[in-house]
């Protein structure tokens, strides 16, 4: 069975959330509704000097839609069998019909990736754009970003090339083997670290 | 073909059956352009690709596909469908570009003429018809050119439209026709670099490779060392064809080392950066003395450098119309009048950076060749922001880092140049000009305003105050002005400006100043034609501006409002020269192929509606003829050489009348200034605030877009010993306030700012509450009209000011 997955390059990640607009223009997203997100997370302190200032400041940037999980925990939770993993390509989509609306998905996933349409009281998340997949493209958010950051497609293949790296602060550790690849920055800190401040 | 179909371009339904050609050539392995294919698989969903371009002020001007279905715009994409990488990337528009569906269908999009019924300002409207607007425009124009000449008329400085025809040319060249107006200079981005650099350098530009300009950020490949002053390309170069794209590919290509110097961490470091050097806002220029001090003083400057290409540095190279002890070195080392030795132990003091920081920087720099060294615009948005612009170019001077691979002048990063031609505009045959921050001096006492006081150029004194303005896709009318509240008091009088005419999309709060409003078209409801602007970088690209759906409620391209203007003056067949839009479009076109005969015909870049161009090969290092030969290829300076010591600014500071603490020297120097941490206004507004570029506008451009103030919200960044003090905790509401104004605006506490200063992304819609006081973060609430010494340009950034809780 293949599992697709995303490559996110933090390291190259400028924090400009062209993805998160690229994403909400391609599905029709409205303001609070958001398949990928993107959340910053910084620390480090200063100290004055001879009236001068002394820091070890870092920042970064992490973009996360759905992470398409080998144990997914939204599939685990989901009453009606709604919330799904496909077994030709490991996509965890939902099925709009059986939903339900209860939201027990948006409470178990770690991520945050379902994203609850109060209008139509469905749940939605990113469906890695399977429309533009069957047509031989991108996912929007990979076909936007200025920084060539993210990277779709194979999780062995996309291992092999960038490592097996799926965590860092403030992602969660990666209970749910999320079929995420990251590329940490220099300034990155580990999963778990409570030392910088989140910010979304 | 454009010729064979009366010079127009290709009607809607024939460019479709055109490109259903284009397909059947496809499927029959034919290689094809993008866009064909595109619309080839558009026939199943019945969607149509169109080309635009994010022409308002950022300087990339990406181009987008325009997807729309049942006459509505329905998405935006990049290209995709070709090949990517560092040499010619794929066109990948920034959040800003790929907003742009919100802003064409905004609750504020401008749809009907109207007429000011309310008190100017106010913001209260009446519909009109495009007649009635039209002939009051005009009856207004013929009543002040027969009152007060045209001197009176004023074309405000404004950059919301950077397409090739309907932009502000259009207006100027309107105007020109009907006898001129009154001329600006210099601009609200780089103003004071823009005057100071042709004293060292002989000239300035924003783009190409002359002696003005900057080397290629490509540049920084061949160096071993990158450091940049106030430069947050990732935000003000985001585009996916531009410099931040330019730069990361330069960097992992030379495994560059690099070091940022900024009040903020900006999000062009995030660990990209090897060093981030904290300083405080306008004191570059004391950073840079502190350096040299250790550069001079262990013998670490190109000695032979500054004596062969160099006026100034000690006395050998000292012109004799210098006093003595006027030469760099001396007044480095505390040997000239000030007597002020500039050690990083005093440099330290004033820009906050450590004093051991500062020795290690200037032994990295003196010890590293080649070393790459550019400056952003934010340092020299200063009132001391002409000083700081040479001060930083200083570095690669000393250093001798110019006109060789890797090296740059201290200028920012270049930006390759296709000389494209757009709309021409007759001369002018006003001549008189006034520096463009000065517009509204020129209203309330214009009559009194000099060459030798305001930097009044063309004549020695204006005739006439402001009387007319017209405002084209400008939000500098009270926006992006310093101090609101006292423009706002300048415009409230209408015996004062008489008339204001703005000309716009989107109800800004510019907009909201006008006398009649006019509704103008956005890209992708009128065609035009658009070219890689002055922050592309390396890249350099041409886009047909298709026209995708009908333009919303009675809005007129800026070209078309001209024309119809021309005719009620009766000037219009002078204004046309017999062309409609779509002709001058190719005109421009033809006028630009002159210069690349490799660009296609014009029916088959309309068609493609995106060229990537590679103007002839330069390798971008500026400078380097120079460098090679300095007598065979002088600098416009008078001497020929970089002029560190430049005798034309001796004469200036001694002829200028200059109010009290401004300073202007043949030297470059730092100069504490009026809001600086050193004036005696510190005790009562302790902190240094500043505007600067965010994600979520270019300017002020986007401001009205939901999803980019979702993504982008405004906050006020305050570090967090300064929060602690105050009781601010991330979220809370806080008032910034000073002399000038107020504004209230959500805290974000980060450690991303150093001590002392508090920074917002500028561009945020004036909000006045009932009390004044703004709601949301406009900046120029805090700002000042007092303009820098010799460009008279906006010093943006030089504000004191408090924060406490709202």
């Amino acid at each position: 069975m293949t599992q697709l997955g995303f490559f996110i390059d933090v390291a190259k990640c400028v924090g400009c959330k062209t993805c998160m607009i690229a994403c909400k223009d391609k599905k029709d997203l409205p303001v609070g509704r958001n398949f990928r997100r993107v959340v910053e997370y910084a620390g480090g302190e200063w100290e004055e000097v001879d009236g001068a200032w002394a820091q070890d400041v870092y920042a970064y940037y992490v973009s996360i839609a759905c992470n398409e999980c080998a144990d997914p925990a939204c599939v685990k939770v989901c009453p009606t069998g709604a919330h799904a993993k496909r077994s030709s390509n490991g996509l965890v989509l939902i099925e709009r019909e059986k939903c339900i609306g209860c939201r027990a998905c948006e409470q178990a996933c770690p991520y945050g990736a379902p994203q609850f349409d109060a209008v139509a009281k469905k749940m939605t998340k990113c469906d890695a754009c399977v429309d533009l997949l069957a047509k031989g493209q991108q996912p929007a958010c990979v076909a936007a970003c200025p920084q060539r950051a993210i990277e779709f497609g194979d999780v062995v293949a996309l291992r092999a090339k960038h490592g097996a790296l799926a965590a860092i602060a403030p992602l969660p550790l990666p209970a749910t083997k999320p079929s995420l690849v990251v590329n940490a920055p220099r300034t990155a800190k580990a999963s778990g670290d409570k030392s910088g401040t989140v910010y979304r | 073909m454009s010729r064979r179909s009366g010079g127009r371009l290709i009607p809607r339904r024939e460019f479709l059956q055109q490109s259903a050609a284009v397909a059947a050539l496809a499927a029959a392995g034919t290689p094809v352009m993008p866009v064909a294919r595109a619309l080839a698989q558009s026939a199943a969903t019945g969607e149509t690709v169109t080309w635009t371009s994010c022409v308002v002020n950022c300087g990339s001007r990406c181009p987008m596909r325009v997807v729309s279905k049942g006459g509505k715009v329905t998405r935006i994409e990049p290209e995709f469908d070709v090949a990517d990488g560092c040499a010619v990337p794929q066109a990948r528009p920034c959040q800003r570009g790929r907003s742009m569906r919100e802003r064409l269908y905004a609750k504020e999009r401008l749809l009907y003429p109207m007429k000011r019924v309310g008190k100017r300002g106010e913001g209260k409207f009446e519909r009109i018809s495009w007649d009635e607007a039209l002939d009051t425009v005009a009856g207004k124009l013929k009543d002040t050119i027969a009152k007060y000449g045209n001197e009176a008329i004023y074309f405000h400085y404004g950059s919301g439209n950077q397409a090739f025809v309907s932009n502000r040319n259009a207006a100027m060249r309107f105007l020109n026709c009907i006898g001129g107006y009154l001329n600006f200079y210099g601009d609200y981005s780089a103003g004071q670099t823009i005057a100071a650099w042709p004293y060292t350098y002989g000239e300035f530009s924003y783009v190409g490779f002359g002696n003005g300009a900057g080397s290629l950020a490509s540049q920084i490949a061949n160096a071993k060392l990158y450091v940049t002053f106030g430069n947050n390309q990732a935000v003000t170069r985001t585009s996916g064809i531009g410099q931040t794209w330019e730069i990361a590919c330069a960097k992992e290509a030379g495994k560059t080392r690099t070091i940022m110097i900024d009040p903020i961490y900006t999000d062009s470091a995030l660990g990209k950066e090897d060093e981030w050097v904290a300083i405080r806002p306008g004191t570059d220029a004391a950073l840079v003395e502190g350096i040299a001090y250790v550069l001079i003083t262990e013998n670490l400057v190109d000695q032979d450098f500054l004596d062969k290409y160099c006026v100034g540095y000690d006395e050998k190279t000292l012109p004799a119309s210098a006093p003595k002890n006027s030469d760099y070195k001396s007044y480095i080392l505390g040997k000239g009048p000030d007597g002020v030795a500039k050690t990083p132990a005093w440099a330290a003091k004033v820009c906050g950076v450590p004093a051991a920081n500062i020795a290690r920087l200037a032994r990295e720099i003196g010890g590293t060749r080649p070393v790459y060294i550019s400056q952003g615009w934010g340092p020299q948005r200063q009132a001391n922001g002409e000083q700081t612009a040479r001060a930083i170019a200083m570095l690669p001077i000393l250093t001798g880092n110019i006109g060789l691979p890797g090296t740059n002048t201290g200028a920012r990063e270049g930006d390759a140049w296709l000389g494209e031609v757009s709309l021409p505009r007759p001369a002018n045959p006003i001549k008189a000009a006034i520096p463009c921050f000065l517009w509204t001096d020129a209203i309330a006492r214009g009559r009194e305003m000099t060459a030798k006081r305001d930097g009044v150029r063309g004549v020695d004194q204006l005739k006439q105050p402001i009387k007319f303005m017209w405002v084209h896709q400008s939000n500098t009318l009270i926006n992006q002005h310093s101090d609101i509240n006292r423009t706002h008091k300048t415009l409230q009088d209408d015996k004062k400006c008489e008339f204001i005419l703005v000309v716009d999309n989107q109800m800004t709060p510019t907009a909201r100043y006008a006398d009649i409003l006019l509704p103008a078209t956005m890209m992708m409801e009128s065609p035009d034609m658009a070219a890689d602007s002055y922050a592309s970088g390396r890249y350099t690209f041409l886009v047909a501006m298709q026209k995708a759906v009908e333009p919303l409620g009675e809005a007129k391209s800026n070209y078309d409002i001209c024309r119809e203007l021309s005719r009620r003056m009766g000037v219009e067949q002078k204004f046309t020269e017999g062309r409609s839009l779509e002709q001058w479009i190719e005109w421009c076109y033809a006028e630009t192929r002159k210069k690349h005969p490799s660009l296609p015909e014009f029916a088959e870049f309309w068609q493609k509606g995106l060229v990537k161009v590679q103007p002839a090969t330069h390798d971008g290092i500026v400078l380097k003829d120079f460098r090679a030969d300095p007598v065979k290829n002088k600098l416009k300076t008078p001497s020929g050489k970089i002029e560190i010591y430049s005798e034309r600014l001796a004469k200036i500071a001694s002829e200028w009348e200059l109010p009290k603490g401004d300073v202007i020297s043949a030297l470059p120097k730092y100069v504490a200034t009026w809001d600086s941490p050193s004036d005696v206004k510190a005790k009562k507004y302790p902190l240094q605030a500043f505007g600067f570029h965010g994600p979520g506008r270019t300017h002020s451009t986007y401001h009205n877009i939901p999803w980019l103030r979702e993504t982008h919200p405004d906050l006020v960044m305050l570090n967090p010993r300064d929060a602690r003090k105050r009781g601010i905790k991330t979220g809370d509401k806080v008032k910034v306030f000073n002399d000038r104004g107020a504004l209230v605006m959500p805290a974000k506490v980060t450690p991303r700012i150093m001590p002392g200063v508090i920074a917002m992304p500028q561009g945020a819609w004036y909000k006045p509450r009932p009390d004044g006081i703004d709601e949301g973060g406009a900046i120029n609430m805090l700002t000042s009209q007092r303009p820098s010494p010799l460009a008279k340009a906006n010093p943006s950034h030089t504000n004191l000011v408090d924060v406490r809780k709202a």
